[in-house]
């Protein structure tokens, strides 16, 4: 069970490999996490993964493999994960992503379905599942890895920033649905974050290490927002990212 | 049978569960006949998740109502739904005072069981525990009238077993005697914590009723300052003879959910002055009502809600008088972690009982009203439980919204025997609580 501060017992990780994940993981195990559920793509990246949640406090650790370009697998990934926990599941957190080369990718259909599939589809047709086994509990949690680029999307990252930008705008959906389930969904926001993902990448400003992301992101587990941003200051540069002139927008995203 | 959000006091970790309302054990017993899972509510005063359990049937006891006839020497047989509040509007206006109150009136006798509440005589006169003569107890495996000498076991694991042995139906008790509806009330102010705690030590075993309000927001020479009250039921001779009167209603609400950072360090800091201030230096046989001074929070409806929707946990730790330096490290750690806190509650307790997971040890209890939102609370609450432990105490289970349950087992040494009578009545591990899942009781 979840505590009052939103430390979770039980967990599971879809894309439970990904750097920002593992530093979440680390925080929660060092908290009340003590079932560790990690599913991802790559099995040895897993199995670090594993490894680093026992070494933080987590007695129980399994992985499970998924691809998640196969979207109509989505549901049965998270049935299994479910399973292997074998108890309620107090938090299941997405973080499923790809960043891509948008130059490489933007004329390019199937790369660029991929995008789609990966950041979007996959997501989605995982939270119907983790909705309705969540709901039947009768509690539980969800945190989406939103980004903040999905507050306006930009030319140099369309695909993903595009895709991302749906998938928070639908989970606003999924939380409204929830009211009154037990169950919620927050959306995690960060900016730039230093990790495999973005290396060799030009940083942006507000940039932050995965292990500010993950403080931030226990603090907002405790606080029950819909939208937990990190560094916290991006809640207000948002506001000027959303009112800004396409024309100065287009120029400020060229710097 | 109708879905419903649940969660304690604290309005912390809410799940969704089947709710139903029977008014016979016949009823009861059919209930639970297809359950899979369940557990008892009563007013849902606890703070944390006790009674509520996420997915499971939870049987709302307000149905299981209705008063005995109090016998000459005090004894009564009340449904386990019903209220403190109800009981002592029955009992007070022909001279009978529950034996034990916690400091509200608004929870019910099979709550109050389950948690064995202790009030501000525990030094004397022990838990509520310690003045029931007999229950009636609905288990999966049935029906059973268990007292002290019939089923004794079963009896005290019942005894702030917090609902896990079973549903609760009847509650006979043993009622105390007054004369008038007042106490004579003795306050005195203390500059510090060392001071209030040796008055209390000296002191206490005069008074039938005694508890201390602690500031944890000072620090330096003026760290826990305090305002003790106690005092006794006043006599025919001390007061003027009138009609006796029960408790009223509430005047005050708080109608909808204050901002989340409403209490803050400022605000709390402002409030324990104030409250500090208004307290005499020394006053004593000041004659308060027995609502002012057992349930002075029962004149504000939903005064919870004060702290907004982000909710707030009460912390409260026993241990040995050996180790009564612990309260004041933990009086320390807070006041110079920045964690804002409202006056803090120290009692002393006398003898435990033989519950088997009753919370009260003798020695001290400090309870503290804690607003959920500053990040270093988590961290500064696991250091105190540390301290707890390693001073050999314990956390009461029914303030507890976020323990660890690798800690329970060395709290509560006698939950082996626990589980073990648990295991007769509930062979099928069918009576769960959000409580005893987090806390890993029962499984």
């Amino acid at each position: 069970m979840e505590n009052a501060f939103g430390q979770p017992q039980n967990v599971i990780v879809l894309g439970g490999s990904s750097d920002i994940a593992r530093a979440i993981t680390k925080k929660l195990c060092t908290a009340r996490a003590h079932t560790v559920v990690l599913a991802g793509r790559n099995q040895q990246l897993l199995d670090e993964a594993a490894k680093e949640a026992h070494e933080y406090g987590a007695t129980k650790t399994d992985t499970l493999l998924f691809q998640a370009e196969e979207v109509s697998k989505a549901g049965e990934t998270v049935s299994d994960a479910f399973d292997k926990v074998g108890e309620n599941v107090d938090l299941v957190i997405i973080a499923v992503g790809l960043l891509g080369d948008q130059r490489a990718l933007e004329n390019d259909s199937l790369g660029s379905a991929r995008m789609a599939d990966v950041n979007y589809t996959w997501p989605v047709a995982a939270l119907g599942e983790i909705r309705r086994r969540l709901v039947a509990q009768g509690n539980g949690r969800i945190l989406v890895i939103s980004s903040v680029a999905s507050v306006r999307v930009y030319r140099d990252a369309y695909l993903y920033s595009g895709a991302k930008a749906g998938l928070d705008r639908l989970c606003q959906g999924v939380a409204e649905s929830l009211k009154g389930t037990g169950v919620s969904l927050q959306l995690l926001r960060p900016g730039f974050v230093r990790s495999k993902m973005t290396a060799g990448q030009k940083e942006a400003p507000f940039t932050t290490g995965v292990n500010e992301v993950a403080e931030n992101t226990m603090r907002g587990l405790a606080s029950n927002d819909l939208v937990i941003w990190s560094p916290p200051i991006l809640k207000y540069v948002s506001i000027a990212m959303r009112l800004m002139p396409n024309q100065i927008w287009s120029k400020v995203m060229k710097r | 049978m109708s879905k419903e959000t649940l969660y304690g006091w604290g309005r912390t970790s809410p799940s969704v569960s089947d709710v139903i309302s029977p008014a016979t054990e016949l009823e009861i017993i059919k209930d639970i006949a297809t359950a899979k899972e369940f557990i008892a509510r009563g007013l849902g005063r606890s703070y944390g998740d006790a009674a509520q359990l996420g997915g499971g049937i939870v049987i709302d006891n307000r149905d299981l109502d209705g008063v005995g006839v109090i016998s000459y020497d005090g004894v009564v047989t009340v449904g386990a739904g019903t209220s403190i509040d109800e009981l002592l509007s029955f009992s007070i206006p022909q001279g009978w005072f529950v034996p034990v109150t916690p400091g509200t009136r608004q929870v019910t006798l099979g709550g109050a069981v389950a948690a064995d509440v202790h009030g501000k005589n525990h030094h004397l006169d022990g838990s509520l525990g310690n003045h029931v003569l007999e229950m009636r107890i609905i288990t999966p495996q049935g029906a059973f009238t268990i007292s002290p000498t019939n089923d004794g076991e079963l009896f005290w694991a019942t005894i702030g077993g917090m609902g896990l042995t079973g549903v609760i139906t009847t509650v006979t008790l043993k009622m105390l005697k007054i004369e008038t509806d007042l106490v004579l009330v003795d306050t005195e102010r203390y500059e510090n914590l060392d001071a209030v705690m040796s008055a209390m030590k000296s002191g206490d075993d005069a008074y039938k009723y005694s508890v201390a309000w602690v500031d944890c927001m000072t620090k330096g020479s003026s760290m826990g300052r305090a305002i003790l009250t106690r005092g006794d039921h006043a006599k025919k001779s001390d007061a003027p003879t009138k009609k006796l009167e029960g408790p009223k209603p509430a005047k005050l609400f708080v109608p909808f959910d204050a901002p989340s950072g409403l209490l803050n360090s400022f605000t709390i800091k402002a409030f324990n002055e104030l409250w500090f201030r208004a307290a005499p230096k020394k006053k004593l046989a000041q004659p308060q009502s027995l609502s002012a001074f057992f349930h002075p929070l029962d004149g504000v409806r939903d005064w919870n809600r004060l702290y907004g929707k982000r909710g707030f946990v009460q912390y409260q730790f026993a241990v040995p008088d050996s180790a009564g330096e612990t309260v004041v490290k933990a009086i320390e750690r807070l006041s110079t972690s920045g964690v804002p806190s409202f006056l803090a509650v120290l009692k002393r307790f006398g003898p435990s009982n033989n519950g088997l997971l009753s919370f009260p040890i003798p020695g001290w209890t400090l309870a503290l009203d804690l607003p959920v939102g500053p990040s270093a609370l988590p961290q500064v609450l696991d250091d105190l439980d540390e301290m707890v432990l390693s001073a050999g105490g314990r956390i009461y289970f029914a303030k507890d919204a976020r323990l660890s349950h690798d800690k329970v087992h060395a709290m509560y040494p006698r939950l082996g025997e626990f589980l073990s009578i648990k295991d007769r009545v509930d062979p099928e591990h069918r009576l769960v609580s959000d409580l005893s899942r987090r806390l890993h009781i029962g499984r």
